[in-house]
């Protein structure tokens, strides 16, 4: 529930078909991206033709032209030993690029095939490589290629073969791991029961999952091979005269006292080039990874209430508002990224009383959760209030400085979430994280906070809670997980309890338990209750009233029995039908019902 | 806790047993008559066999590798060949200059690739979008470029730190603080760039938890969820990055002592490698990967203080 757009993975799944077109169409909508792809292109042409561009031989040097100034011939001037700066730059295109090629394409042959290999059958040569992997990524790839310089003899070209394998690790990690991921995909499962290769798996199912990937780590790796070679040219390594970007840059620093510009051209053509491919590939991967613009455009064509919807039987607010809780008008909306909004509550109203149970039922994404999250105003990034009211014990929520409305949580309104693992936070231990309002809070000392704890712990009925208060979350099953958020939300007293879900989690008889137990809270304490939920079961056992919710609307809204036994909405006679295997409602109402899952 | 150790320690040790082996048995590969090159073209042979034989070279490769392991287990890492140094020494004496550069990195990095990384998770917007800039920039740049444009910038125009040499913190605390602080800045653009969007995205994708949610649902104040829970949790894969930037500052600082004329291990690599001695470049190799391994272990076992899921055992 914590997605506010439930349906984005049915966009996903649809985006494939529609994907080469507009991938590229938003692709060109980048022009960042664009104008990196053109100076790459342009780079690369220039590296291919530069025997015919290159006005002048790179090496031929006149010395008495040292240093020279630019004239119409000399476009860039002379260098220290008077050789034609332009020529040099263009030729150190050619040089620089090939290098770069070179080791890419080493580190393609080795690290895609292997990579695939160990993620999909894994086993041992999943072992040795990945041990393998793990060395060669522990040496500093500098000083690996000095010492193969030592070894090989200062070519240029074994180098950047070295390098190759140097950076090979990193299209095998990555390709390993998706591979590893999608084998267990079930379409990959289809396809081995269906009897086809694995061979011919890899080729249709697998590689088109990594080829994407694939390409944005290109780009990557190819900046820092250039960056590398040029590094290693920088040093002076290379076998003397062979024109490229970092041996100009050597030649520029050692002089660069007398003629510091003649750093500029050859550090503007590496970072020129160098930062294209950082930024094709960072706008490859928003076009190719993110999916984000489907989606978006999905949930606009949603903003239409659907036919079935009849809001005009939307129940009228009642004249005098709930002393606990009342909410009249509330809209909640959220801004999409083209920076539109979309209203996802459309304007509805509740009352709890103190003492009050109310059941808000609905199917996943009516809405329920962004009430309940509207109510302690924890809505997530994006979300926000757009109209109505909100009052807690009379006091206006909506529009109440954000400080204020922080002082009422946990004091006068809780929050029990629906799925109790993910709500712990997995570093700290329970006992850490359930005295921690009631020191902020509070203002208990250490001892007096770990008292309450036990205390607290002790009330929802935990076995042992000396040793849950010393666990981390990962030490505790779901239900404990649950009973401790329970604990966490009662801890500093409330008077509201917001519940969202709390029982969806959790098998069927610890389900009732945590029921029981909210049960016996409002028995013992007095506190009203809001659970969000969409089972008929947990309603029928506990809510005193219901309000029934659909694509943003309350539809219906009733005593428990009211609802169950003669629902007067087309809805709702539809989730009790579904809970009720077909019947349209039962005619004798009996308490505890079968559950739904709507 | 202490059983992972000892595994790692073990499994550190066989990665040094493996890369010295390969490594010596790569530098012996060429066969270059070392007594030749050392003693000169003129020399006789007698006097140039007798060189080889001093040196042990005249060996079979395996009992040379042995004869190697065999003393550097006991602590011998043997005498350059060129220039007759002491491995050990030459190295200890230049490992405090790359090491203060290291330190002085990593902190450095730390401190403002968490700010950094911090502010653009929690603000988004116009924060956000600035980190990511200074992300592609730092990414995109290769380092000695960066380098470069800041010893032109700051020591060649402006003239505010020197362009070249290295003054020992001991003779000198604020010389030693001028000729260091451009290799350092230098060095850590880089890093930045790498942990800073790590952080980042940890810090993005922690502040989108359930838990952080039912946090702020107990009215804790947002600097306490984000100071004492966010960032907890998005550290670990922060120091992860951040262990492998450090194989990167490695290479980093070869060329950044060099531009420098720092007297470190970085500059040392390039100077006698190009020699072929093979004493100095396994010396220098091994603490190089022992470098790599105790971060690399260090970085395990902060980060399994951090996650408690990840305790190890």
């Amino acid at each position: 529930m914590s997605d506010p757009i439930p349906d984005s993975t049915a966009a996903i799944a649809l985006a494939p078909t529609a994907r080469p077109v507009t991938a590229f169409r938003r692709f060109l909508s980048k022009p960042l991206a664009v104008a990196a792809a053109i100076v790459l292109a342009l780079v690369v042409l220039v590296a291919i033709f530069a025997p015919l561009l290159a006005p002048f031989d790179p090496g031929a040097s006149s010395l008495k032209d040292a240093f020279g100034p630019a004239d119409g011939t000399h476009l860039l001037g002379f260098d220290s030993a008077g050789r034609d700066v332009f020529s040099r730059l263009i030729w150190g295109a050619q040089n620089t690029m090939s290098g770069a090629g070179i080791a890419l394409i080493v580190a393609l042959v080795l690290g895609i095939p292997t990579g695939l290999i160990a993620g999909y059958y894994g086993r041992w040569f999943d072992s040795a490589s990945s041990w393998i992997v793990n060395l060669v990524m522990s040496l500093p790839a500098m000083v690996v290629l000095l010492a193969s310089r030592a070894i090989l003899g200062p070519t240029v070209w074994v180098l950047m073969i070295v390098m190759g394998v140097l950076v090979a690790p990193s299209f095998f990690r990555l390709v390993r791991g998706i591979v590893g991921n999608v084998r267990n995909e079930l379409y990959v499962d289809a396809a081995r029961v269906s009897g086809l290769r694995d061979w011919r798996i890899i080729g249709r199912h697998v590689f088109i999952v990594v080829r994407a990937p694939i390409i944005i780590q290109v780009a990557l790796v190819a900046g820092v091979a250039i960056g590398l070679q040029a590094g290693l040219e920088f040093l002076g390594i290379s076998s003397g005269d062979t024109p490229t970007w970092g041996a100009m840059l050597n030649e520029a620093f050692q002089n660069i006292q007398r003629a510091p510009l003649l750093l500029l051209w050859p550090g503007l053509a590496l970072g020129l080039t160098s930062a294209s491919l950082v930024l094709l590939a960072s706008g490859l991967s928003d076009v190719l990874g993110e999916r984000g613009a489907p989606a978006a455009r999905r949930r606009k064509n949603k903003n239409a209430a659907p036919a079935d919807v009849v809001p005009s039987t939307s129940v009228p607010a009642p004249e005098t508002r709930g002393a606990l809780l009342s909410i009249r008008d509330l809209a909640v909306s959220y801004e999409l990224a083209d920076g539109s909004d979309r209203e996802v509550v459309h304007g509805i109203n509740l009352d709890i009383e103190p003492g009050e149970i109310l059941g808000l039922v609905g199917e996943s994404g009516s809405g329920k959760s962004q009430t309940a999250f509207s109510i302690l105003g924890i809505l997530p990034e994006g979300g926000s209030v757009s109209r109505g009211s909100v009052t807690i014990q009379g006091t206006e929520v909506i529009g109440l400085a954000e400080k204020k409305h922080r002082e009422l949580r946990g004091t006068v309104v809780a929050y029990v979430p629906q799925e109790p693992m993910s709500n712990l936070d997995p570093s700290f231990t329970i006992g850490d994280q359930l005295a921690e309002p009631l020191r902020v809070r509070l203002g208990l000392s250490k001892q007096a906070a770990k008292a309450r704890v036990l205390e607290l712990l002790q009330m929802v009925e935990i076995a042992d809670p000396a040793r849950t208060f010393a666990a981390y979350p990962h030490e505790i099953s779901g239900g404990m997980a649950q009973r401790v958020l329970i604990a966490g939300a009662m801890s500093c007293d409330p008077d509201l309890l917001v519940a969202d879900e709390p029982t969806t989690a959790l098998d069927v008889t610890v389900q009732a338990e945590v029921l029981s137990l909210l049960r016996r809270l409002r028995a013992d304490r007095g506190i009203g209750v809001l659970i969000v939920t969409h089972n008929l079961g947990v309603v029928a056992d506990l809510c005193d009233r219901v309000a029934v919710m659909q694509q943003g609307r309350i539809v219906e809204q009733g005593t428990t029995e009211q609802i169950l036994v003669t629902p007067e909405h087309p809805y709702t006679r539809q989730l009790l039908g579904a809970a009720l295997d077909g019947v349209d409602a039962r005619p004798e109402w009996q308490p505890r019902s079968t559950e739904v899952s709507a | 806790m202490i059983s992972f150790l000892i595994r790692r320690l073990l499994a550190s040790i066989v990665l040094l047993f493996v890369i010295s082996a390969i490594t010596f048995l790569l530098l012996s590969a060429p066969h270059t008559d070392v007594g030749r090159v050392l003693l000169g073209q003129a020399a006789e042979q007698s006097l140039v066999d007798a060189k080889n034989a001093e040196l042990g070279l005249n060996q079979p490769v395996l009992v040379q590798y042995l004869t190697w392991l065999g003393n550097a287990l006991r602590g011998d890492l043997g005498s350059s060949w060129f220039t007759s140094e002491n491995v050990l020494s030459a190295i200890g004496n230049r490992i405090p200059v790359t090491l203060s550069l290291m330190v002085g990195v990593t902190l450095i990095t730390a401190v403002v690739s968490f700010a950094l990384g911090i502010w653009a998770g929690v603000r988004r917007g116009a924060a956000d979008r600035f980190v990511q800039i200074i992300g592609v920039v730092g990414y995109a740049l290769p380092g000695f470029l960066v380098t470069l444009i800041m010893v032109l910038v700051f020591a060649v125009q402006l003239r505010w730190f020197p362009a070249i040499g290295y003054v020992d913190f001991f003779t000198s605390p604020a010389g030693w603080l001028s000729t260091v602080t451009l290799p350092i800045l230098a060095l850590s653009v880089g890093s930045i760039a790498g942990v800073s969007q790590q952080v980042r995205a940890s810090v993005i994708e922690v502040m989108r938890k359930d838990y952080v949610r039912t946090l702020r649902s107990r009215g804790l104040s947002p600097r306490r969820i984000i100071f004492r829970h966010v960032l907890r949790n998005a550290s670990a894969p922060a120091l992860t990055v951040l262990g492998m930037q450090f194989v990167g500052m490695l290479g980093g600082a070869v060329i950044v002592e060099q531009i420098f004329g720092l007297p470190g291990i970085g500059s040392m690599t390039v100077s006698y490698t190009t020699r072929g001695d093979i004493p100095i470049i396994m010396g220098l190799v091994m603490f190089t990967v022992i470098g790599v391994v105790v971060i690399n272990l260090l970085v395990d076992v902060v980060v399994s203080w951090l996650n408690p899921k990840a305790r190890l055992a």
